[in-house]
């Protein structure tokens, strides 16, 4: 049975109120809090260690399956290995995230490892959020690892965002691209206080025609710290983009590290990045319809980061 | 009823301070259009961001409906009835046409009515509503929009900074008459446009010139206008996106 702070992580995570019907798997204190395989979507639980396999059957036309995590004990600290098994042209939406609340004094930490097999033809879509709540001075700690294997002319499609409220994390995400495959990134992160965010980038395109477009927008306040490092290999005949684009206000600090690597003649790679404080007109602009400095920002930076 | 009473700007150089504005005094009642030209460099954009409060005077005092408004705030000024469209309009990645015209009118707009105001200024709505407000709209979408937003805010006092500038022809031509229908649908909503454009002048009910920061000449257009026509203070033609390039060259 989840409380009612675990019902409502659960509802911020997935817009979900309830599980009852499609494939899915809540992740509860460590504990699996209900489950529910389909026809196209299997999930099974690791048969050594904390984690599933998700198999999801070749040919699936829109499906979808949601694997949230929820904490809400504090002191507790878990490493759950998750594996997405996506056949041959298939074509699935895939809900995960995790949501920390910490009452406690001790740190909780979770630490999700998902790794994607992408077979021939398949379409994913992943949508991942982070949230931390709760006023203990334990912290909120994720740390996720997503490690992505695409065959030909597969394509995914991440939605990373994690929205104040997590004290540390330290995102790594890797990807292998075979010939056609297509990766798009669009990472929201946002951090206040004495927070910090690690987000590491490695895509390798390895297969001609492959390409991938890696955006990361954020938002940095207090006194927080966000390092962004996106980084793609070019391997052969392909196309990368990669951006950063951040706004910066208070006394934090953002480290952008843009960095490509074209091991082919026909490797066409670009790399945006720009760091800057809200512009005086765009407060000024808003402020002359009405609303107050303060509005002014909340506004700039959720449309930013929406 | 707007009223600038004495009003004086300096600025701060190397060589000392420098005088923007000086001694300017004008009134804009309930349901005028006043046309405020000048040449370039004048202190007509100088008056339009004192009226709205991005600049502070050196001296002077700004009255709304009787009301001292010159140490109210810019959110304050927007608050109490003064609408502002930016000679060059701010780009916001993120937020959308919508957004803007929902904060500019101050209430939750539907479709239906955004869509209007885009209509308005000569845009097709339904391709630009949820469109973003960034780099990807072209300078004249952008004052378009710009435009719409002050249409959206419907104040007693909307001020508009040359927004013929970056406008293409035939846009211009409905910018007349989109600025004729705001006069009927508000009531009583008074308009200050900054423009050296004839046509824009033609509409006017009274004509402030302005020279060297003070104000040469105001009256009536028939009086004022038929001096100003053949200069660089009433350009006729199709206007461009530069200030003071002749348009019909």
């Amino acid at each position: 049975m989840l409380s009612d702070v675990q019902k409502s992580l659960l509802k911020e995570l997935t817009g979900r109120d309830s599980f009852a019907d499609g494939a899915f798997n809540i992740r509860a204190n460590g504990q699996s809090a209900g489950r529910n395989s389909t026809d196209s979507i299997r999930i099974e639980p690791k048969k050594e260690g904390a984690g599933l396999d998700i198999y999801i059957a070749p040919g699936t036309r829109r499906d979808h399956v949601h694997i949230p995590v929820v904490m809400t004990d504090s002191g507790l600290k878990e490493t759950v290995f998750n594996d997405f098994h996506v056949g041959e042209g298939a074509d699935v939406e895939i809900v995960a995230g995790c949501g920390i609340h910490n009452c406690g004094c001790d740190d909780s930490e979770h630490d999700g490892i998902h790794r994607f097999f992408i077979a021939k033809g398949a379409r994913v879509k992943y949508v991942e959020k982070h949230i931390g709540g709760g006023d203990g001075v334990g912290k909120r700690i994720l740390n996720p690892v997503t490690e992505v294997e695409m065959a030909e002319g597969s394509s995914m499609e991440m939605e990373m965002a994690q929205i104040k409220g997590v004290d540390d994390t330290d995102r790594k995400t890797t990807a292998h691209l075979a010939a056609g495959a297509r990766l798009v990134v669009r990472e929201r992160l946002m951090t206040d206080g004495t927070q910090r965010a690690l987000s590491t980038y490695v895509v390798s395109l390895d297969g001609p025609g492959s390409s991938a477009d890696i955006v990361s927008r954020g938002v940095s306040r207090g006194k927080s710290f966000q390092r962004l490092d996106l980084r793609i290999a070019g391997n052969a005949p392909c196309k990368g983009h990669t951006e950063c684009d951040s706004i910066i206000m208070d006394d934090s600090r953002i480290l952008a590290v843009p960095a490509l690597e074209a091991n082919d003649v026909d490797a066409s790679l670009v790399h945006e990045a720009a760091i800057g404080r809200i512009a005086g007109e765009q407060l000024i602009k808003l402020m002359t319809l009405g609303l107050t400095q303060a509005e002014a920002e909340e506004r700039i930076i959720n449309g930013f980061l929406a | 009823m707007l009223e600038i009473d004495n009003l004086s700007f300096d600025v701060e150089t190397e060589a000392g301070p420098k005088s923007v504005l000086r001694g300017v005094s004008l009134s804009l009642a309930p349901g005028r259009l006043v046309v405020v030209t000048g040449p370039n460099g004048s202190g007509k954009s100088t008056l339009a961001r004192l009226i709205a409060g991005i600049e502070t005077p050196t001296s002077g005092r700004i009255l709304l409906d009787g009301r001292d408004i010159t140490g109210l705030s810019i959110t304050e000024r927007a608050k109490a009835g003064i609408g502002f469209a930016f000679q060059q309009p701010v780009r916001f990645k993120g937020l959308k046409v919508i957004d803007l015209l929902r904060i500019a009118a101050g209430r939750n707009l539907t479709i239906h009515e955004a869509c209007d105001h885009l209509a308005a200024v000569g845009l097709c709505a339904q391709d630009y509503v949820r469109r973003e407000v960034n780099s990807s709209l072209s300078g004249g979408e952008l004052k378009r929009i710009e435009i719409a937003t002050i249409f959206a805010k419907a104040s007693k006092v909307s001020i508009f900074d040359e927004p013929e500038a970056g406008i293409d022809l035939w846009s211009f031509q409905n910018l007349i008459q989109a600025f004729k229908e705001m006069r009927q649908a508000v009531a009583d909503a008074s308009l200050m446009i900054i423009s050296h454009q004839e046509r824009i002048l033609a509409i006017a009910d009274e004509i402030v010139v302005i020279k060297g920061g003070s104000i040469e000449r105001q009256g009536p257009k028939d009086e004022i206008l038929p001096s100003l026509i053949g200069t660089e203070m009433a350009m006729g033609g199709c206007p461009r996106g530069l200030p003071w390039r002749k348009a019909d060259a």
